[in-house]
């Protein structure tokens, strides 16, 4: 039963405390995307046997969601990081490839952010 | 001695008090034990040498071990609810009053029928069930099946709740030191002198494991370590206290006995320990193979260790003529204990060809036999060892010589107790040496740092001597022995048993690697080696030992199989804990809850809500209650409880366009001061809740949920916040207990209402799809006018402190309108004659509004909402979805819920093919008679059309489309 | 037989205010308005019969005496109102309860996750008591523990079952 520090509150909280969210860093696809994009963004999920960006909520503590960057295999968390941060940290790659040199981030830190805020909505 | 047995010693038992005596039964016998004792010592001291047969043979069985290992001695203890199958005799305290039974035996212990097994063993290899059972066919249902199902399982399953208490408790330590030995304690000693916060657990009453009785001075060794650590304050020892798995990031289950066997005690019978360990030493000691040798399973053969552990700890002597058998030194102790304890000797049988340490001299400076090369060849005896008979090593069974004896010690080596290491990951070595698999240090389990959470000591860690600690002198090397003799005979193989109580023999083994099963897994499984109750302890490294043999691969090649926990079973109780009777579940209540169970509610779980469904007066049946309840609401007013409904404060500046996102239709456009009917879906566009808003203030919304949707929704709501719009200016919060709400509902609502005085509810004050605040009869309220029934409905909601109040209020002053409470039943038949749909009956997560002719609800000037996109897609605006309608039966029956309407023609399956379904079904009392909703294909073009629901076996049911609304098609009674 | 671990009792007497803001623009005025220090990440600050809890890095709760929740609930809107901010009345939707006595730590150790007796003495934690969702923080004499008021007959029981006399954790 895993333990992850919650960026938030600073608690160490045990896997009954929290709530799981599957995959992080999901970029949302809403109307005028493609159907192939659409779908990936529903239902394509990694599921590797190593190291794995996932969202965890703090159900029963301050209630937030965060990210956490963990070995699926040996289940060594590299770290936690606040729910509104575009890509891993530089610190959290930084552990990942201090325990696996070879690691290399697939996704590019310098671009804009994954996340779309919908535009056009008729207020 | 005789009171306490007479296998009893004169002397000596360092565990026992012979003062207090403690009478027992067993099979309904009465014997006596001592304080200290285990079951089996008491047992054995009683001469009960006989304490159970094994499970696919009914063989008789002995004790073969002293603790947690043992396969055979296993009881059923107690009666009634404390009944308990399969408890370890061997590890059981005695405890005055215990009443025990033998299992798996009809109609005796000694006379047992199920033993015919026993003859025809040779119809029983490995894999007889996958064999025999296949042909013919039908006989599995009615004749095997049974039969086995008859015969399966080992000891009996109680048939009462079990009355005792159970708990648990967390606990946040820096070292946890796994086992109680001179290894454990000293690992303590070494954290708790770092400061660190120590916990020791052992799984017996006493701490020192083996070194008491195995070293001349380790019992004053073992007092000097626990007099250093109860010395420190940062250091818990608890006894009795079993470590039972080690889990994900150091999370450890500890078992700690309580109270067990002894009910008047008034306290928990066990607490289950749920630590978070910084490290976990495990210092768990070893445990004794047995040797395979034919007739090693004959009661009076057991571990060399186990007799020394019941001479030296219990003053017991299970037999009186000794013969040991070994292939190493360390078996010699037992031979000098025995003979400090004043028993025969008769001979030490040595595999080895020279047996030349320090022991075996020893054992010969007492004149004692020491016969090297040689092996036994069989046992005489089937309830009992009688004679044992003796043959070389190196040859095939040829007897030399047949030496009375009623007890045989044999050791085949150590195995350390690698379980929590392997537990969560950590890696074995095996050592050709030793003949062992011992933890390999630089393959540990890892914790959530990435490092070994767990490190081994002493025996656990393959040091099997321990001599740092204990101040053993150096043994010589042992000699690999895994059959004995070493070209043992296919009959004598048929006789040699590896996993006692599953009956599994090197024969098993031999053949399952000759019909081709290669992996250790498959094995395990093909021969049910190492599956009993005992997990293998005993059996497992001499089981795979012979698979290698007989597959001519090296012991590391055929590997270990899966150590998976609980070490040793662990109660249902335990794992339960307080999550039972009243505490099974937090059931939620409303504030009226106390009001509702005084008028003879009978109540629905609503998630874990408590609801009443309908409030039976005298002897009314429930569909009596429930229709009362709805002509009094039609014909004049009644109360639901709604507190339960889900109620979410969305407040900021970016509120209207966040609710835009979350819902279906518009609330951003809701003007202050009204309500609006929405819809939530996922975003893959399925409904997943709905429930009325009402715009507060300029910049606040207060949603309602379903009754079940409450936390998810608010949920929903903080993910998309939180998550994707982490830059909207809005802020939720879950309000749905701070107000207790009452539906007050029916053509006298408003007359009622106005009785308790405050408000001016009037059509022109308080329209409908309104709402209000201000008091009610005294009380702080807001008052939305919306309708789930089709009358005239305030829902009123006030602090859920005063909740009670009001409800009563309404009830002492609509007495003479005939008010009447009514249930969840009265309100799901209500909306169902308006047409209304209910989340999880007209849905079902793969529903979406359009099918559910709900596209008023949906805005089109959005550019987005969740769902919108996955609406979009070819599958949901199929024109052949399943849309919804009335449905009208034609004979007058209701139909069933959930049945099927029938289409032409068959599928791939040659199953009729189908064209819709019922989704909501009653009988409606205001209209009397059936009416139901469905989801058919192409529904809404097909009014009048006659559908036909088969319902099981003969029976069908016809219905004619019709429209969804039943009653009050224009809507007039709401607005009223 | 012993005497309970602790005693348990529900408090009636008790308002609470959440208040959900952006501490670092609204603290201040929070401060005064409650008239307590703003409270550290898990930490609740008290004064008196007031004390101000650390919810979430923008939630607070304001525990107060039942009586002056009304006022107290206008002037934290008052001194809010500007600043995008929810103050709200919780009082009614929770249940407290004071767990006092030598060991009453035991009682909670047995249904709560958390490392309770880490907590610094002005810590606040919010956790799970069995199945259900609490907060909990030190009293003299003790611990008050949050909950839901749906639920308040469930942690009654939960608690007297785990406070239940010769239940100490002391090793045997």
């Amino acid at each position: 039963m895993l333990t992850l520090t919650c960026p938030y509150c600073g608690i160490a909280a045990e896997e009954t405390e929290l709530q799981p969210g599957g995959e992080a860093h999901l970029k949302r696809f809403g109307p005028g995307s493609s159907d192939a994009e659409f779908e990936a963004y529903l239902f394509a999920r990694r599921n590797p046997k190593g190291v794995h960006f996932e969202r965890w909520r703090h159900a029963y503590g301050c209630g937030k969601w965060f990210m956490a960057a963990r070995d699926t295999a040996t289940l060594q968390v590299y770290g936690t990081y606040k729910a509104q941060t575009p890509f891993p940290t530089p610190e959290i790659v930084a552990a990942i490839q201090h325990r696996h040199p070879q690691w290399r981030p697939d996704f590019d830190a310098t671009s804009p952010t994954p996340t779309s805020a919908p535009e056009g909505l008729t207020q | 001695m005789t009171q306490t047995g007479p296998f009893r010693l004169p002397r000596g038992g360092r565990l026992i008090d012979r003062a207090y005596q403690l009478p027992f039964r067993f099979d309904g016998r009465q014997m006596r034990g001592v304080a200290g004792d285990t079951l089996a010592s008491a047992l054995l001291a009683n001469g009960q040498l006989m304490m159970g047969r094994s499970f696919k043979y009914h063989r008789p069985r002995g004790p073969i071990a002293s603790g947690a290992e043992e396969p055979n001695a296993l009881l059923g203890l107690g009666q009634g609810g404390r009944f308990e199958p399969n408890q370890r005799a061997t590890t059981t305290p005695l405890v005055g009053g215990m009443v025990t039974a033998s299992q798996n035996a009809w109609p005796s212990l000694n006379a047992d029928i199920g033993a015919v097994n026993n003859w025809l063993y040779r119809f029983f290899p490995a894999g007889f069930y996958y064999k025999t059972f296949m042909h013919p066919r039908p006989f599995w249902k009615h004749v095997f099946e049974p039969i086995i199902r008859r015969s399966a399982g080992l000891g009996k399953a109680p048939t009462e709740a079990d009355p005792d208490k159970y708990e648990q408790a967390y606990a946040h330590v820096d070292v946890v030191v796994v086992g109680g030995g001179i290894a454990g304690l000293t690992a303590a000693r070494d954290a708790g002198r770092d400061g660190k916060s120590v916990w020791l657990v052992e799984q017996t009453p006493h701490f020192g494991g083996r070194t008491p009785t195995d070293h001349a001075d380790g019992q004053s060794r073992v007092d000097a370590l626990l007099a250093e650590l109860r010395g420190m304050e940062n250091v818990t020892l608890r006894r009795a206290t079993q470590a039972t798995g080690l889990y994900d990031h150091g999370y450890l289950l500890v078992r700690e006995s309580l109270a067990d066997h002894d009910p008047n005690a008034g306290i928990p019978r066990q607490r289950l320990w749920r630590i978070r360990a910084g490290h976990v030493v495990v210092a768990t000691g070893a445990l004794e193979r047995p040797l395979s040798f034919a007739g090693n399973d004959v009661p009076g053969v057991m571990l060399a260790s186990a007799l020394r552990d019941y001479i030296d700890l219990y003053g017991v002597a299970p037999g009186r003529r000794i013969v040991v058998v070994t292939n190493n030194d360390d078996a010699y102790r037992t031979a000098l204990a025995a003979l400090d304890a004043g028993l025969k000797v008769v001979a030490v049988i040595d595999a080895r060809s020279t047996a030349d340490g320090a022991l075996p001299a020893a054992v010969r400076a007492r004149g004692l036999r020491v016969l090297t090369g040689s092996a036994i060849a069989g046992i005489k005896g089937g309830h009992a060892v009688e004679a044992v008979k003796i043959c070389a090593h190196s040859g095939s069974g040829q007897v030399t010589e047949t030496v009375d004896a009623d007890c045989v010690a044999m050791s085949g080596g150590w195995s350390p107790v690698v379980h929590l290491w392997s537990h969560c990951g950590g890696k074995l070595n095996w050592s050709d040496a030793q003949t062992m698999f011992a933890p390999d240090p630089s393959r540990p389990p890892t914790g959530a740092d990435g490092n070994a959470m767990a490190s081994c000591a002493g025996a656990a860690a393959g040091d099997l001597l321990a001599a740092e600690l204990t101040g053993a002198q150096a043994e010589s090397a042992l000699m690999p022995v895994w059959v004995m003799p070493a070209h043992a005979t296919r009959k004598m193989k048929f006789k040699m048993w590896l996993d006692f109580q599953n009956d599994v023999k090197v024969s098993d083994v031999e053949l399952a690697a000759q019909e081709g099963y290669h992996s250790v897994e498959h094995t395990k499984r093909y021969t049910t080696l190492g599956m009993a109750t005992d997990q293998g302890k005993v059996s497992n490294i001499n089981g795979l030992a012979v698979l290698s043999k007989a597959l001519n691969q090296p012991i590391p090649a055929t590997g270990t199989t899966t150590f998976r926990p609980p070490y040793t079973p662990l109660t249902l109780g335990a794992i339960a804990a307080e999550a039972r009777g009243e505490t099974f579940l937090p059931l939620r209540k409303t504030p009226m809850h106390g009001w509702h169970e005084a008028q003879g509610a009978f109540f629905e779980p609503v998630g874990h809500w408590r609801r009443p469904y309908c409030y039976p007066k005298g002897g009314e049946s429930h569909g009596d209650a429930v229709a009362r309840e709805i002509r009094a609401v039609r014909a004049s007013v009644g109360t639901l409880d709604a507190s339960t409904l889900g109620k979410i404060i969305v407040k900021g500046p970016d509120a209207g366009k966040f609710l835009d996102m979350m819902y279906t239709g518009m609330m951003s456009s809701l003007p202050i001061g009204k309500c609006r009917y929405g819809l939530i879906c996922n975003e893959n566009g399925f409904l997943i809740d709905d429930g009325v808003a009402a715009r507060l203030s300029d910049d606040t919304w207060l949603v309602h949920t379903t009754t079940g949707g409450a936390e998810r929704m608010h949920g929903h709501f903080e993910d998309w916040l939180q998550c994707e719009w982490w830059d909207w200016k809005v802020w939720t919060a879950n309000v749905t207990e701070q107000w207790a709400q009452v539906a007050v509902v029916g053509p006298k609502a408003r007359m009622l209402l106005e009785r308790l005085g405050g408000m001016d509810l009037s059509a022109e004050a308080l329209p409908f799809m309104g709402w209000a605040e201000g008091q009610v009869a005294g009380i702080p309220a807001r008052v939305y006018r919306i309708s789930f029934s089709g009358e005239l409905s305030f829902e009123v909601a006030v602090p859920a402190n005063r909740g009670l109040e009001l409800w009563e209020k309404l009830h002492e002053a609509g007495r003479d309108l005939d008010v009447t409470p009514y249930g969840t039943e009265a309100m799901h038949v209500m909306r169902a004659e308006k047409g209304f749909i209910m989340i999880g009956d007209e849905t079902d997560g793969t529903v979406i509004p359009q099918d559910l002719g709900m596209s008023w609800a949906i805005s089109k000037k959005k550019s987005d909402y969740i769902g919108k996109r996955a609406q979009e897609r070819s599958h949901m605006t199929d024109p052949g979805r399943w849309k919804l309608v009335g449905l009208e039966s034609l004979d007058g029956r209701v139909l069933p819920d959930g049945v099927y309407a029938v289409d032409e023609g068959v599928n791939a399956n040659g199953q009729r093919k189908v064209q819709g379904r019922v989704t909501s079904t009653y009988l409606s009392p205001t209209l009397d008679r059936p009416i139901a909703m469905g989801l058919v294909r192409h529904g809404p073009q097909r009014m009048g059309e006659v559908l036909e629901f088969p319902a099981g076996g003969q029976d069908s049911y016809k219905a004619r489309i019709v429209d969804p609304v039943f009653y009050d098609k224009e809507g007039s009674r709401a607005n009223g | 037989m012993a005497e309970a671990l602790a005693t348990i009792s529900q408090v009636q007497d008790r308002g609470m205010i959440q208040i959900r803001a952006d501490l670092a623009q609204a603290g201040d005025a929070i401060a005064e308005a409650a008239g307590l220090a703003l409270p550290e990440q898990g930490r609740i600050t008290t004064d008196g019969n007031r004390s101000l809890g650390w919810m979430s890095p923008d939630e607070l709760l304001l525990v107060l005496p039942l009586a002056e929740t009304a006022e107290a609930l206008a002037v934290l809107q008052d001194a809010l109102a500007t600043e995008h901010a929810l103050v709200l009345d919780v009082s009614d939707m929770r249940a407290m309860f004071r767990i006092q006595g030598a060991r009453a730590l035991d009682v909670l150790a047995k249904l709560c996750p958390a490392d309770l007796a880490a907590m610094p003495d002005d810590g606040l934690r919010r956790t799970r008591a069995a199945q259900a969702a609490c907060g909990i923080w030190r009293e003299p004499g003790g611990y008050a523990l949050i909950g839901f008021r749906s639920v308040a007959d469930y942690l009654r029981a939960i608690l007297a079952g785990a406070a239940a006399p010769g239940t100490g954790l002391d090793p045997r």
